[in-house]
């Protein structure tokens, strides 16, 4: 047993924190003000060979383990958790799906322009009235001759407006339930496929996210990933790599609420001494790096255990389940401790307050991971 | 990086396992009723050489490293935590500081008797009016030819009377504070030392915890561990080492608690079914594991950090006795409140757990102290 990062490791996450703090974190507010894409991030990210880290090197990426992916995803969420969400979804929830799912063609096709950062990705699987209970789609795919004709509302889907491929869940057999879902490959600009209202959040907010609508929208059958039916298994099987990939921003999150709340309790003056010299700022810095650490260890576990090839779905969930969950609660006490100037966005921490909400909330509610994590204790 | 276990690691956990559920389980809770020593699962834990875990192999030890003792100790507290804070208690911090700051006298006089099981060890340093504020001692040492002469009233000491050889801090120099603290070897057998009463706690009860009483009690110059002045220095790197060993025990404890709520959840039956198939239920059994593994890993790691030996480990040790023990906490309360009723009686183990895991965000560094520690180094590392 060894918890320490390789010389490798380290290596790559000194990279990106150099990258992110000086490409990412200067635009992190102005992108959260105006609530624009930051494409010109995308493509520095894409010329660093972020967005598909974990893809294999034939197909454009650049093969790294997923240790190595959380250690990128903590640096830039630690910026700007936007950033670390678009980059996230592009790698977790769509080069990895495509990479693993798959054709020989739909690899050479999809994977690599994404892999290379080229084009982006975006995951559609949640719907208005379908979000943890994701069996229950009402999107459906009907068959007739080369193609499946769509028709549905995705909804909250990040990466939407700048997206260039979407991988869409559909039913194509209602009655058949979770086991009638599948999934297909559609792109920006085919008949029937249009972006519907932009979606206003509490944070992330320039991660462009959008209601996308499909319309009697013809989708070539070459374009369904994997068989008939296998959709739900499909989507379940990504979003317990993008679990690992949304811990990481978590912990991204929580460390830069710990480190803005360190260096102003420093400078922070009150009843004559920095408010650093104070138990009560003391013990809530204390909570936050202890937690921080907590969270980044079930992180780096649940990915060296992806890596081994085994099932992680119980690793991930935890990781998830708690890192989230410290992101907020160390925002929490990050705007506590800025006071009033916590409640402004002058100071970053009032980005960090809003954008912490959602960790708790997409790829699987706290809620869900709870469930997932019951059902395997109980399993055994 | 890699989080599995290595063979040796595995064998070893298993082993423990298997003699914890064999011999510890069955009466760990009739000796906790009876407030009795667990004088035969020590014995068989020695036989093991677990009372010697990390004593160098060249004094007759099992040579062990932090996170295989850390392992042990956690599966001795899944059993019983009185039995695994005896055991830690005589490895860390009494031969640990042996091993570590003893001349080759000291440590060829006790470690292997340490290690045998032949003897107990203790740690004194907190007295009746010095807790956490530990280098405002009262006890006192003067040196009288080849002797020191120690004067004082200690308190809460783990392992008194079974406990043979005591590492004590008293003050050789009173006005210099903490650079006045120096560390002896004390055994009960030297003249003017005393036990006091036993302490009746809340928890731990089959450990014993109490006073040691100092009239003038000679301890040859010999036995001073370190230099005059070293005490604190001492005291303080033991309990880097003994804090790792409680984060170990609390999060044992706490794979107690999970377990017997696992078990409890799934035959007891309320509204016409199993109650771990309500929500409520599954919630905290998710919650209870998750904090579990998170602690774990904080220990593992501080452990593995202190094999390497070569990087400062107190902000992570402190890290991951302040987290598994606040977790351990949250966790029996949750195992009980999963029993109902049955979690209040003693019929149950829970009901222990819930004791027992009250005193480890107490002892060997409060909460308090923890995060002091932590936001001092988070602090300094920023400036």
């Amino acid at each position: 047993m060894n918890l320490e990062l390789t010389a490798e490791h380290r290596e790559i996450r000194e990279m990106v924190r150099k990258f992110a703090e000086e490409e990412i974190a200067p635009v992190a507010a102005e992108h959260d003000r105006t609530r624009e894409f930051p494409i010109e991030s995308v493509r520095k990210c894409a010329e660093l060979n972020l967005m598909g880290a974990m893809v294999a090197e034939r197909y454009g990426g650049s093969g790294l383990d997923t240790v190595s992916y959380t250690l990128i995803i903590e640096e830039l969420s630690r910026a700007c958790a936007s950033t670390g969400v678009i980059v996230s979804v592009n790698n977790s929830l769509f080069c990895h799906p495509v990479e693993k799912f798959g054709s020989e063609d739909q690899k050479r096709r999809f994977l690599e322009p994404h892999a290379k950062g080229e084009k982006i990705g975006c995951f559609c699987l949640s719907e208005p009235e379908a979000g943890s209970d994701a069996g229950n789609q009402r999107t459906t795919a009907a068959r007739r001759g080369d193609v499946y004709v769509l028709n549905g509302t995705k909804n909250f889907i990040t990466n939407g407006v700048a997206a260039d491929t979407a991988l869409v869940f559909a039913t194509t057999d209602r009655a058949k339930k979770h086991h009638g879902i599948s999934a297909f490959l559609i792109e920006k600009g085919t008949p029937g496929f249009r972006l519907g209202k932009d979606e206003v959040k509490l944070g992330i907010t320039c991660s462009g996210s959008v209601e996308m609508v499909f319309e009697d929208c013809p989708v070539p059958a070459a374009n369904r990933l994997g068989e008939e039916g296998m959709g739900f298994k499909i989507a379940m099987n990504t979003l317990d790599g993008g679990r690992i990939g949304i811990a990481a921003q978590a912990v991204g999150i929580a460390r830069a609420c710990l480190e803005e709340s360190t260096h102003y309790a420093r400078e922070r003056q009150a009843f004559g001494k920095p408010i650093s010299e104070f138990q009560a700022i003391q013990f809530m810095l204390a909570d936050m790096a202890t937690e921080v650490d907590a969270a980044r260890l079930l992180t780096h576990r649940a990915a060296w255990t992806k890596d081994q090839g085994g099932r992680f779905s119980l690793e991930a969930s935890q990781a998830k389940l708690f890192a989230s969950e410290v992101a907020m609660r160390s925002a929490v006490k990050a705007v506590q401790i800025f006071g009033g100037y916590g409640y402004m966005n002058d100071y970053p921490v009032e980005r960090y307050f809003r954008d912490a909400k959602i960790t708790e909330i997409y790829e699987g509610t706290s809620e869900i991971q709870r469930l997932v994590i019951a059902s395997s204790l109980l399993k055994d | 990086m890699d989080f599995s276990l290595s063979d040796e690691q595995r064998l070893l956990r298993d082993t423990v396992r298997e003699y914890v559920a064999r011999e510890v389980m069955p009466e760990a809770g009739k000796l906790d009723g009876a407030g009795e020593f667990p004088a035969r699962a020590v014995r068989g834990l020695a036989e093991m050489g677990l009372l010697g875990m990390t004593i160098p192999e060249s004094y007759g030890g099992a040579g062990l490293d932090s996170l295989s003792a850390a392992m042990a100790i956690e599966e001795i507290a899944r059993g019983s935590a009185s039995l695994a804070v005896t055991v830690s208690v005589t490895n860390s911090v009494c031969a640990g500081p042996i091993a570590r700051f003893g001349t080759e006298d000291q440590r060829r006089r006790y470690l292997p008797r340490l290690a045998k099981g032949e003897i107990l060890g203790g740690f004194s340093l907190t007295e009746p009016d010095s807790g956490s504020d530990a280098a405002h001692l009262r006890a006192r040492a003067r040196r009288a030819g080849d002797f020191y002469l120690l004067d004082g009233d200690k308190a809460w000491v783990t392992n008194v009377q079974v406990g043979h050889l005591f590492v004590l801090i008293a003050a050789t120099d009173p006005a210099s504070g903490a650079r006045g603290l120096t560390a002896f070897l004390v055994e009960k057998s030297f003249p003017g030392f005393a036990f006091g009463k036993i302490e009746d706690k809340m928890g731990l009860r089959s450990s014993l915890t109490g006073g040691i009483q100092l009239q003038e009690c000679r301890v040859p110059v010999s036995n001073r561990l370190g230099e005059e002045g070293q005490g604190f220095k001492i005291a303080m790197a033991t309990l880097d080492g003994a804090r790792i060993g409680i984060g170990a025990q609390a999060v044992g404890i706490a794979r107690g608690a999970l377990e017997e709520a696992l078990a409890f959840a799934r035959q007891r039956k309320a509204f016409g079914q199993s109650i771990s198939r309500f929500q409520a239920i599954q919630f905290m059994l998710a919650d209870m594991a998750t904090a579990i593994e998170a602690a774990r890993l904080l220990v593992q790691r501080a452990a593995h950090l202190r094999d390497r030996g070569d990087v400062p480990t107190t902000a992570e040790a402190s890290k991951a006795k302040l987290f598994a023990t606040e977790m351990v906490n949250r966790v029996a309360y949750q195992a009980v409140q999963i029993h109902g009723a049955c979690g209040y009686s003693r019929e149950y183990p829970v009901e222990r757990y819930f004791r027992d895991a009250r005193v480890t965000t107490i002892y060997e560094g409060t909460s308090e102290i923890q995060r002091l520690v932590i936001a001092r180094k988070l602090l300094e590392s920023c400036s």
